[in-house]
């Protein structure tokens, strides 16, 4: 390639600016290479230091050993993690959480927002308009919690499931993508054969639209996972609390379970506790970072749908 | 005259009937949308009309409509109260913080990834720089204090290696603003980005053509094809992120907070949890998130219309 160009250039002068240009923008290439590993490095190191840590043993933590790969390998930090009973519980009920939520969330997003993407349903604009002002203002927090207080969802698994039930940016996801790929024409023909809608959305929509339903799946599915203030301001009691409120509890208001209580022990301890945040971490955030690679396909063309419409 | 009034009104009265057709014929999309709609209704605009609770002196007993009438008595104490400005300022200078090096982030990377030919370099910077997105508040926020944790943390680790004495930059009031809009830029530059590397592979190739032939250089290209090519994109994101402005990650502020940042870190929204939540004064901070709610509302609507004056683009 440079080659070709610099013998070109040799035959003709006035390609000689080309030649100049071409070098400024290797110069300029290599800066970009050079910026873009530093990103990657940049991005990458922080989550391979807490990996280690994680494997690392309690000495080589604390005394911040630890830089690049695990330092005395060990297991302890995960240990103490799965002696925690309510890492485990946290667990199950994000788990239950995610699962059911998630159901609700799809269902209720295709139920408004395959009629929403009809050009022959009366009132469409308006439910829309109903719907984007939502997004665009609020009551706040307190009103939202007298109306879960009224309703008497307060400090049950409903209160993690209903007020979330339906997302808005997805719902516009979701109406562009049956509107581009749903015609018209189709609904038609199956209802002058005698295809109620409803049956129609169930039989020809939904099979048609598995990759937008996958899509809509992982958003909400991800959202569930990692909320975490419905929950620190609808439920008060442990055996309720999602995975997020454990982890709040015990890496940021460092409330670990009482072990040993003895004073000689209590360094021992420390450090321990230290440990375990990194393997809690690690924990909490492997049933989504070890989807990612295989979903995130799907993650880009959300948000490749979603641009469609601004 | 009469014959065309005549006319106006049969035609009406055929436009009604044909509403009433098309209603009918669709009416189990009125079945769909119900349940959906009941939630919007339940769960946004409730909560909207519920808001009047900050004009009234709440109690339990006699409940949000029962509740006698106090006018703007709550929002004049928010007004006067000693922590009124603080959380002005600190509301804004975070969010316009994050604003000011986080908005240009995920272009940067978009237009640098677009120059790399070379897929499997292109490809792996963007799935790694991409999926902090997905990690949770908490665990970011608890990353962030391990990692400032002079003891332990990354931090203190490359720090005493350069043989700096480290520093936890959570406990300096003043560098809250910093961490907080770095490691924001740090988790979702690369998800950022993705939608700019679309706005990028659709720009016409004619242009590049175009370019290459008056001899543009990749940087000179970038000026005058890329960065115009995006152009409606990013005004539409900045008109976004101008919504958000009073409404900045307050979850992981919240999280972020210790007694010694408190001062540069108490925003309003999270003001009005504690307020409102864990005190239980519900007129009070119903007031102080209406007035969130209203300032940021007007902030969006009038950075709009700026927009659709001097760029033709905007949200609406």
């Amino acid at each position: 390639m440079v080659g070709t160009v610099e013998q070109a250039g040799r035959a003709l002068p006035r390609r000689r600016m080309r030649i100049r240009e071409s070098r400024v923008d290797r110069v300029f290439l290599t800066m970009i290479v050079i910026f873009l590993t530093l990103v990657l490095i940049s991005v990458i190191y922080p989550l391979i230091f807490i990996v280690s840590a994680s494997f690392s043993s309690t000495s080589a933590v604390i005394s911040g050993r630890v830089w690049l790969l695990p330092v005395e390998p060990s297991l302890l930090g995960y240990q103490a993690v799965f002696e925690h009973r309510s890492v485990l519980i946290g667990y199950a009920n994000s788990a239950v959480y995610t699962f059911f939520g998630t159901i609700i969330n799809v269902v209720l997003t295709v139920c408004i927002a395959f009629p929403l993407s009809r050009s022959d349903f009366f009132g469409r604009n308006f439910l829309m308009m109903t719907l984007v002002f939502t997004m665009l203002f609020s009551g706040g927090l307190i009103p939202l919690y007298l109306v879960v207080l009224k309703l008497g969802l307060m400090n049950t698994r409903w209160a993690m499931l209903l007020p979330e039930a339906l997302v808005v940016w997805f719902v516009i996801i979701a109406r562009t993508y049956f509107q581009t790929s749903i015609p018209d024409e189709l609904a038609e023909a199956a209802s002058i054969d005698g295809c109620r809608d409803t049956y129609f959305v169930w039989a020809v929509v939904l099979p048609l639209s598995k990759p937008i339903v996958a899509v809509l799946t992982l958003m909400y599915a991800v959202a569930h996972w990692n909320r975490y203030f419905h929950a620190l301001m609808f439920l008060s009691s442990e055996r309720l609390y999602p995975l997020q409120i454990v982890l709040r509890n015990i890496l940021i208001l460092n409330q670990t379970q009482e072990m040993a209580v003895e004073v000689s022990e209590e360094l021992m301890r420390q450090g321990l506790a230290d440990l375990m945040k990194f393997s809690l971490i690690v924990v909490a955030s492997a049933p989504v970072l070890a989807l990612y690679p295989f979903v995130q396909r799907y993650f880009i063309k959300g948000i490749m749908i979603g641009s469609l419409k601004g | 005259m009469s014959t065309e009034a005549q006319a106006v009104t049969s035609l009406r009265r055929r436009g009604a009937n044909r509403i009433g057709r098309r209603i009918l014929k669709h009416w189990e999309y009125y079945l769909l949308v119900l349940v959906p709609m009941a939630y919007i209704v339940i769960f946004k605009y409730v909560p909207m009309v519920g808001a009047q609770i900050a004009f009234r002196d709440f109690n339990v007993i006699e409940g949000m409509w029962g509740s006698p009438w106090v006018g703007l008595r709550e929002f004049v104490r928010f007004f006067e109260s000693p922590s009124f400005w603080r959380l002005i300022e600190n509301t804004f200078s975070i969010s316009l913080t994050r604003l000011l090096l986080g908005f240009p982030a995920p272009i940067i990377l978009a237009l640098a990834l677009n120059e790399i030919s070379q897929r499997s370099f292109k490809r792996s910077v963007q799935m790694v720089t991409y999926a902090p997105h997905f990690i949770s508040t908490v665990v970011m926020a608890s990353m962030i204090i391990l990692f400032l944790n002079p003891r332990l943390g990354l931090f203190g680790v490359l720090m005493r290696a350069a043989g700096v004495q480290p520093v936890n930059y959570l406990a300096v009031a003043s560098h809250f603003k910093f961490v907080y809009a770095l490691s924001d830029i740090w988790q979702h530059a690369g998800y950022g980005a993705i939608i700019y590397m679309a706005a990028l592979a659709s720009i016409n190739p004619e242009l590049y053509e175009a370019a290459r032939i008056d001899g543009a250089s990749r940087l000179q290209k970038i000026i005058h094809v890329d960065i115009p090519g995006i152009m409606p994109v990013m005004v539409i994101l900045l008109i976004l992120e101008f919504g958000e402005i009073m409404e900045v990650g307050f979850e992981k502020i919240y999280l972020l907070q210790n007694p010694v940042n408190i001062s540069a870190s108490e925003i309003i929204q999270t003001y009005v949890y504690k307020i409102g939540i864990i005190n239980a004064s519900f007129s009070f901070a119903s007031a102080v998130g209406l007035f969130n709610s209203v300032i940021n509302f007007i902030l969006l609507v009038a950075v709009n219309a700026f927009a659709r004056r001097i760029s033709n683009n905007s949200l609406w």
